[in-house]
């Protein structure tokens, strides 16, 4: 894997990600997408499911790791299995839909079986096959390593790879938070999703997740109608002296990154009372605020997003309420999922106002990201402009903290976040060519 | 602030109730009753009103489409096919009367940089049903769209059906829901930001 030569020389790793500034064809080159595949999404942990989307036994989803069509299912006694959506025959894919509950699947083709734990179970007319033909060997093939931190289930390919909880690191307590907004715990991930496409590399959306520095500029559009009714309300910190404020941007090791918006919000209800209007939410209010009295602040807060956004290297992205899942298409096609999510333990009218909140940023914010990331792909396009700046930040004195556990923080526009994740990137990317 | 500027629905929403939601459901449970025949002179006034919507959107004359709506109107474009539960599901878009402004304002704007350079669109409207329902003030509406849409050298398609909802006011006859169904709702799309 080393044909991604340019100028007719074999360039290193290394020479394509440097301290401050990456190389262009890792955004444009198919070769280098293609080993992405293989060694990124095959060699860490990538977030494949949420348990509540199967909640019951047998219940199955289908869905990609990287490229390869997957099947993610729960057998009849609860555990979870992700399995290669491949027939073992011919390489048909044995399910086709994108959800539901079954105990094995047939494939189409020509009739092979398989339990939801991936056991071949029937082959139509067995007598074809000659005496070495041995069922048990050609189960579909599976994601060796699954593992459920608390709903969210992920998978890796690589049997070396450290233990889930280890490589969250740093991002466990903060999905902790975020999980814990929810009483109990409770989080269900069945409010239906935005399935957002671009014409653009993956990566500018990994990229823009812990990006501090863009909202004033690209989400202009978002600010200017939100000032429609007076204050700006949501966000608008974003817009003033953004480095003087309380925000910042974290790199937290493994490729996670991080933003914290929470520092601008101090009481029980400063979320709610900061947030966009959204409809319903004056009717409700009143409707929340007469059943639920003193209690009613932290009920309406929770219709609100949770100021953070914690990136989860490579293809998880929390943002507000939203479980938003990156899928690489090709090199310059990406899937963005933003999964909706309601919780349990609240009256009705939250969940309710969560549902509006929810459609508000996929609607009039992320549009202007993604036609600011398909213009970046355009540009990325001229050869003689080979490199992308992450250099904001570096360099500079006394702007970055390091803490114990290498933790590294600094102010929210800095680029820190993408000079820690490409790391990362580098170690996957290095593993079949060191 | 008085009760009187709590009524301007462009700026509070405090009708979206649960009442709100059980009325939508209701609704949108029953567009695929048999309906009439309609006669041809309400079948040519519906049609009307559907080409003058369909103009004012494909002219990009945002502010004169909204003064088609009522001021407890709905425009929803579900994700979940047939609609499913908008308490519990979100929408590609749940605009009330203040979030339709705010739509309308946002594409106005002048740098909603998903719309430079802007979506043109020409939409082509067909199979239009109408019943008439006087006890109610109301006519229903359902008709087949298909949208070719041409922006930063591309071209889309979208296909669906719209079920309108009718009130006649004062000024005659004013939109009260649109609902814009879209065959391929829950899936994947690029740059969802032109007005159905
Ligand atoms: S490809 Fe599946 S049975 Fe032949
Ligand atoms: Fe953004």
């Amino acid at each position: 894997m080393s044909a991604f030569a340019t100028n007719g020389s074999r360039r290193r790793w290394e020479d394509l990600v440097r301290v401050d500034r990456v190389h262009r064809s890792l955004y444009v080159d198919e070769e280098i997408f293609a080993a992405e595949m293989r060694l990124v999404f095959g060699h860490t942990w990538i977030y494949l499911a949420h348990e509540s989307q199967l909640s019951e036994p047998n219940g199955f989803l289908t869905g990609h790791l990287g490229r390869r069509p997957i099947l993610v299912t729960r057998d009849g006694e609860g555990r979870l299995h992700a399995l290669f959506n491949r027939c073992t025959h011919r390489a048909a894919t044995v399910c086709r839909e994108e959800s539901g509950r079954a105990r094995s699947f047939q494939c189409p083709y020509h009739g092979w079986t398989f339990r939801n734990t991936g056991e071949l179970v029937g082959v139509p007319w067995p007598d074809g096959y000659g005496p070495d033909f041995r069922r048990e060997d050609f189960g579909l093939g599976r994601v060796p390593r699954v593992e459920s931190y608390r709903g969210f289930v992920f998978g890796t390919l690589d049997e070396a790879a450290p233990s889930l909880t280890e490589h969250l690191g740093a991002a466990r307590p903060l999905l902790d938070y975020w999980i814990d907004r929810a009483p109990d715990g409770d989080v269900r991930v069945r409010s239906a999703a935005h399935r957002m496409v671009y014409r653009g590399n993956w990566k500018l959306a990994y990229d823009n997740a812990g990006d501090g520095y863009h909202p004033a500029f690209s989400h202009r559009s978002l600010l200017k109608m939100a000032a429609r009714l007076g204050e700006t309300r949501d966000m608008a910190y974003f817009g003033r002296s953004p480095d003087q404020g309380p925000m910042y941007v974290q790199y937290l090791g493994n490729g996670h990154t991080f933003i914290d918006q929470r520092p601008n919000y101090a009481a029980a209800g400063d979320f709610w009372r900061n947030q966009r209007v959204q409809p319903g939410r004056e009717g409700l209010e009143r409707l929340i605020r007469d059943r639920h009295g003193a209690d009613a602040d932290r009920l309406l807060d929770l219709a609100v997003g949770s100021q953070i956004n914690l990136n989860i290297f490579p293809n998880l992205l929390i943002i507000g309420n939203q479980v938003q899942v990156i899928e690489p298409l090709a090199v310059d096609r990406t899937q963005l999922t933003w999964h909706a999510t309601a919780i349990g333990g609240v009256p009705d009218e939250v969940n309710v106002l969560r549902m509006r909140t929810q459609e508000d940023f996929p609607a009039f914010g992320e549009p202007d990201d993604q036609a600011n990331f398909e213009e970046a792909q355009r540009g990325l396009s001229v050869p003689e402009m080979e490199w992308v700046l992450m250099n904001r930040g570096h360099g500079v004195p006394d702007r970055q903290k390091v803490d114990a556990d290498g933790v590294v923080t600094g102010p929210v526009t800095d680029e820190l976040h993408m000079r820690g994740y490409f790391q990362e990137w580098l170690r996957l990317m290095r593993l079949e060519d060191p | 602030m008085t009760q009187a500027e709590h009524t301007d629905t462009a700026a509070w929403s405090y009708h979206v109730d649960p009442a709100y939601y059980r009325e939508l459901a209701a609704i949108a449970g029953e567009w695929s009753d048999a309906w009439p025949v309609a006669d041809a002179e309400l079948l040519a006034e519906t049609q009307a009103l559907l080409h003058r919507e369909a103009r004012l959107l494909d002219e990009a004359r945002f502010n004169e489409w909204l003064e088609l709506y009522t001021p407890t109107c709905l425009y929803w474009v579900p994700i979940t096919p047939g609609g499913g539960d908008p308490e519990r599901e979100v929408s590609h878009a749940f605009d009330d009367r203040r979030r339709l402004t705010d739509r309308v304002y946002w594409l106005r704007t002048g740098v909603a940089f998903c719309q430079i350079p802007q979506s043109r669109t020409r939409r082509l409207i067909t199979n239009v049903e109408v019943i008439d329902e006087p006890a109610e003030n109301r006519r229903r509406v359902r008709s087949n769209f298909h949208i070719q849409e041409f922006r930063a050298g591309q071209h889309k398609s979208y296909v669906g059906w719209y079920g309108h909802v009718l009130v006649r006011e004062q000024q005659g006859w004013r939109i009260q829901l649109k609902q814009v169904n879209l065959i391929d709702s829950e899936h994947g799309h690029e740059n969802l930001t032109l007005v159905f």
